[in-house]
């Protein structure tokens, strides 16, 4: 109790300091009053009584200091000092505290900025319950690992398997939804009863699907998205047992998702349908087009399911030899699959911001080092009255805490800008596919990583002038007048951290460099078509049209109407279109070969036999398709290089025969090859396609492409507005150029943000690099004015000091240079995944970026050197 | 001066206590020499150690403090005994007669 009042006594004793000095001051002066005058009485002289007086009360201000303790909490009451003189000094510069703080606001913005992004996507837990034990479900071929899965498959796992506590299938795919003008596109995903279940999350309005309410009896049931509910319903409570027509099937809305839900592989997505297997690919083991997701039982780790799913698959391709032949199983931990692809990316990109930041950081020390090296006679002077060493550091921690603060203050706040403006800068149908990037913006997590940011700057920042003084002895301070050794001294150390810096600028540039020169071969890598003057779109028409006659008869009616608008040299359909994806596969065998039920698994495309023409693809040899070639002709192909080179080796293709797998094979001969089209991402490997013609396999869903003589843009609306001329029934997409396309698909648009990201980063590395080594070199110019002006009184010219000056500046360099080369290439090793087209030892870049690197270091050294060279040896000897 | 003690620390407190349960109000000068003058001049208050241990029973709330008139009518601070302080001098006393008794018994076995 009595020691709780003194401490809060203390405490208050923080805000009255100044009114208790005074206080203590009087009673001192009043007591000396006392014993004067008790001296007087006692028969001294006046002048004699005071001076025993004053003897006996011994030094007033041990005794006051001793008081100052007592009365208040010593440690605060110096912290709060020290933070006021820190202030003060900071103060009282200025343009070293605004250069200081800006360089570390620029810093730790980068790095939280892009924590941010990387807490969204890899951190943050998902919006499932225990998320951890969730895995995505995959069948496996030899080419690709992570495979669709059909839904016999699907039906026979579920049965068969012992790890899964649940397992529920999804497909994510257009749907056409009917509304009062007509038909619209629709984003929609059809899923397994079960499948909120399995991830734990459950409607925030109406009610999850009835186990059974996918079987294809039960009545059609949907759920909404909370974004879906909202932008189609405006959210009124009164959509539950309204019914929405899809596909041309009325469902009734049974619910809404919580709005934090997501589930990136099948977004954006309005509608979750029940799955309702009906037609034939649901019923088609081959047909493999639905991905799992399963919550193992638990106590079941992830290797024991897969090898259960492995065993499944193993029995199922010995019970079906036809259709599952080379089918296995894998399975990963679901969290890859909601972001996993933006992964590399973002660990580059932080990477990135960490050196960047690394770079700030050294700068501000080294900064901080000159600014101690000036003061170097204020703390031997404060040293020699007594202040203890343990005093001195508490000043600097101090220091450096209070520039961290305000550091930080300015990064967390520039952060939160940045993270908006790069959430803007992502296009938004991107974005749609990343919906765990909804919510980003600050949280707990990233306050905590930027306080151990934050502390690791400040440790830096206080230890390195507490260090460099505890090094060097502080009584030479004085002795040396703040000139001579010290000054070497601290060249030493901050010619090092220079080296620092601008070797991490160069692994910044060279890996921004790697990256920029990726973007330009990604970008102009052959695809083998012509893209400019080309315009695409792409076209579902409904079920009516799933016969034969009619979605030939469709065709025929689209490019007629299409060919006839002003301006339009050709047309052509395909089912899917370049730069898209090497899915949509057959399985196909070649005749008059052994065959033992094996197959070969290659994306197929019908086309129409002006769609070559189109794109300006060309052919190696033989003929393209004709327009006459029907189901009523012979079955004909085409197949492009890497076909003929995997399966033909040496041989020539034309004339051979292909064949589904079918019993008895009906066959397909091969009249053409064609040089490859990159039907896949830009980034990919060409692989064996073949190609049939779209009146020999019609459909209802296909992409139209344009060859226009004049601007694309323009064309797009007409496009879709002679589609729906034709019938108000058929949907379209927005509709693009293949320039287009192609700038803005996916592989072009992670090479260019990390080419951009990065290039930005090493851009400020280098402004900060090169200032850093001006700072070193016109310190140590200042520090050598007196031998520069000896020099040049004896006789040297200005060249030669220039070569003085400028030769420290280079040695600086080369050593940051070649530092940073065996950095850059161990960093490009490490993101190889990211380039294209470019080795990681790039000769041509490291090159480039070497030069650069010198000369903006020979330019900023120049500056100092120039005046190093314009010394005047007499006004320098002088001022000395 | 030399010949004089310097007070035993920890007993100064008791002595101030003691003193002005004695006198009543006293200013820091007062309890100095009241304090000699009782050891017969054997001991010496130091004024470093003084006004430090009697800001420590002000915090502890021992004694309060308050500007007055001296009897030859100069300003002083004087302190007053709390019925806390009154309260700690007898359990101090009690401690310290005790100690004592344990000391004089070692010193004379």
């Amino acid at each position: 109790m009595r020691a709780l009042r003194t401490w809060i006594s203390k405490l208050a004793g923080l805000w009255t300091s100044a009114w208790r000095e005074r206080e203590l001051a009087e009673e001192i002066e009043a007591n000396l009053q006392l014993h004067v005058d008790d001296n007087v009485r006692r028969g001294m002289s006046a002048e004699e009584a005071r001076r025993n007086a004053v003897m006996r009360l011994g030094g007033v201000e041990p005794t006051k200091q001793i008081y100052r303790e007592t009365r208040t909490l010593p440690f605060v009451e110096n912290t709060i000092q020290d933070f006021r003189f820190a202030v003060r000094q900071l103060r009282k510069n200025p343009g070293f505290t605004a250069t200081a703080t800006f360089i570390l606001g620029l810093g730790i913005c980068a790095s939280v900025a892009i924590f941010g992004f990387v807490d969204a996507a890899l951190i943050k837990p998902l919006p499932y319950s225990n998320p951890d034990r969730l895995v995505g479900v995959f069948e496996r071929i030899e080419w690709c690992h992570l495979c669709n899965i059909s839904y016999p498959d699907y039906v026979d796992w579920k049965k068969l398997n012992k790890s899964f506590g649940s397992f529920d299938v999804y497909q994510h795919t257009g749907m056409m939804l009917t509304t009062a003008s007509g038909a619209e596109a629709a984003k929609g995903t059809r899923v397994t009863d079960g499948f909120f279940r399995t991830l734990g999350v459950t409607p925030v309005l109406g009610r999850d699907f009835f186990p059974g309410e996918d079987q294809p009896a039960a009545p059609r049931a949907v759920l909404l998205s909370y974004s879906g509910w909202q932008k189609r319903y405006g959210g009124e409570r009164g959509v539950l047992g309204q019914t929405v027509t899809l596909n041309g099937e009325a469902n009734v809305i049974i619910g809404v998702l919580p709005r934090e839900f997501h589930f990136a592989p099948a977004e954006p997505t309005d509608f979750w349908t029940a799955f309702h297997a009906s037609g034939e690919c649901d019923e088609r083991r081959s047909c493999h087009d639905l991905y799992g997701v399963a919550r193992l039982k638990d106590g079941v780790s992830i290797e024991t399911a897969l090898a259960d799913v492995k065993l499944i698959a193993q029995q199922l391709e010995a019970q079906y030899p036809q259709t599952n032949r080379g089918q296995g199983a894998s399975l990963e931990p679901l969290k890859h699959g909601i972001a996993g692809n933006i992964r590399p990316i973002l660990m580059l990109l932080m990477a990135g911001a960490g050196l960047l930041l690394l770079i700030a950081t050294v700068n501000v020390a080294s900064l901080l080092l000159v600014r101690s090296e000036n003061r170097r006679k204020e703390i031997s002077v404060r040293s020699a009255l007594g202040a203890s060493s343990g005093r001195l550091a508490s000043q600097f921690v101090t220091e450096g805490l209070v520039l961290v603060a305000a550091g930080s203050a300015a990064g967390l706040t520039a952060a939160s800008w940045a993270m908006k403006l790069l959430l803007a800068l992502i296009p938004a149908d991107m974005l749609e596919g990343m919906p765990y990037l909804r919510d980003l913006g600050f949280n707990p997590r990233i306050l905590v990583f930027s306080f151990v940011l934050a502390a690791l700057a400040a440790v830096l920042f206080s230890v390195t002038p507490a260090l460099h003084f505890a090094l060097s002895k502080t009584g030479e301070g004085i002795a040396e007048g703040s000139r001579g050794s010290s000054g070497k001294g601290w060249s030493r150390v901050g010619s090092k951290l220079v080296v620092v810096e601008l070797a991490m600028a160069m692994v910044l540039l060279v890996g921004a460099g790697l990256l920029g020169k990726s973007l330009y071969r990604l970008l102009r890598v052959d695809i083998g078509i012509l893209t400019d003057h080309l315009v695409t779109m792409e076209l579902g028409a409904p079920r009516a049209y799933e016969k034969p006659e009619k979605a030939i008869a469709l065709e025929r009616l689209v490019l007629n109407q299409i060919e006839s608008l002003p301006g339009v040299r050709s047309v052509g359909i395909a089912t899917d279109i370049p730069v898209s994806h090497w899915g949509n596969t057959t399985w196909i065998r070649v005749l008059g070969r052994p065959w033992n039920g094996e197959h070969l698994e290659m994306p197929e495309r019908d086309v129409s036999a002006g769609y070559f023409r189109t794109l300006g693809a060309k052919l190696a040899r033989g003929r393209f398709f004709e327009e006459s070639e029907d189901a009523s002709k012979p079955h004909v192909a085409i197949v492009n290089q890497a076909f003929a080179k995997q399966y033909f080796p040496g041989e020539d293709p034309i004339g051979k025969q292909l064949s589904y797998i079918s019993t008895p094979p009906v066959p397909i001969d091969i009249i053409g090859i064609l040089e490859d089209i990159k039907e896949g991402p830009l980034d990919t490997d060409n692989r064996s396609t073949l190609y049939v013609p779209f009146n020999q396999s019609p459909g209802n869903y296909f992409n139209i492409v344009v060859r226009i003589s004049q601007a694309e843009q323009p064309l797009i609306p007409a496009l879709a507005a002679t589609i729906r001329q034709i019938d108000f029934g058929i949907v379209t997409s927005p509709g693009e150029t293949m320039t287009g396309r192609m700038n803005d698909s996916y592989s072009a648009y992670l090479h260019r943000s990390a080419a951009w990201l990065v290039g930005g980063f090493a851009v400020l590395a280098l402004l900060l690099g090169v200032v850093g080594l001006y700072g070193v070199v016109a310190y140590s110019v200042s520090q050598r004015t007196r031998e520069i002006g000896i020099r040049m009184a004896l006789g040297a010219q200005p060249g030669s000091v220039y070569g003085l000056i400028l030769k420290e500046a280079g040695w600086l360099t080369a050593a940051g240079v070649g530092i940073g080369l065996v950095c850059s290439i161990g960093a490009a090793t490490l993101m190889k995944a990211l380039l294209f087209g470019v080795r990681s030892w790039d000769v041509e870049t490291l090159l480039c970026v070497g030069a650069m690197l010198g000369v903006c270091a020979l330019l900023g050294s120049y500056i100092p050197a120039r005046r190093a060279a314009s010394v005047n040896p007499v006004e320098a000897l002088h001022t000395e | 001066m030399s010949d004089k003690a310097d007070v035993l620390q920890g007993t100064l407190a008791l002595m101030v206590l003691k003193t002005l349960e004695g006198l009543g109000p006293l200013h820091g000068y007062g309890i100095a020499r009241r304090i000699e003058q009782t050891s017969g001049d054997l001991l010496s208050v130091n004024y470093g150690t003084l006004y430090p241990a009697l800001l420590k029973l002000e915090q502890e709330g021992s004694i309060v403090s308050e500007w007055g008139v001296s009897e030859n009518n100069r300003k002083a601070k004087f302190y007053k005994l709390t019925r806390a302080g009154r309260k700690q001098l007898e359990k101090e006393t009690r401690d310290w007669e005790q100690t004592a008794a344990i000391l004089a018994r070692f010193l004379s076995a």
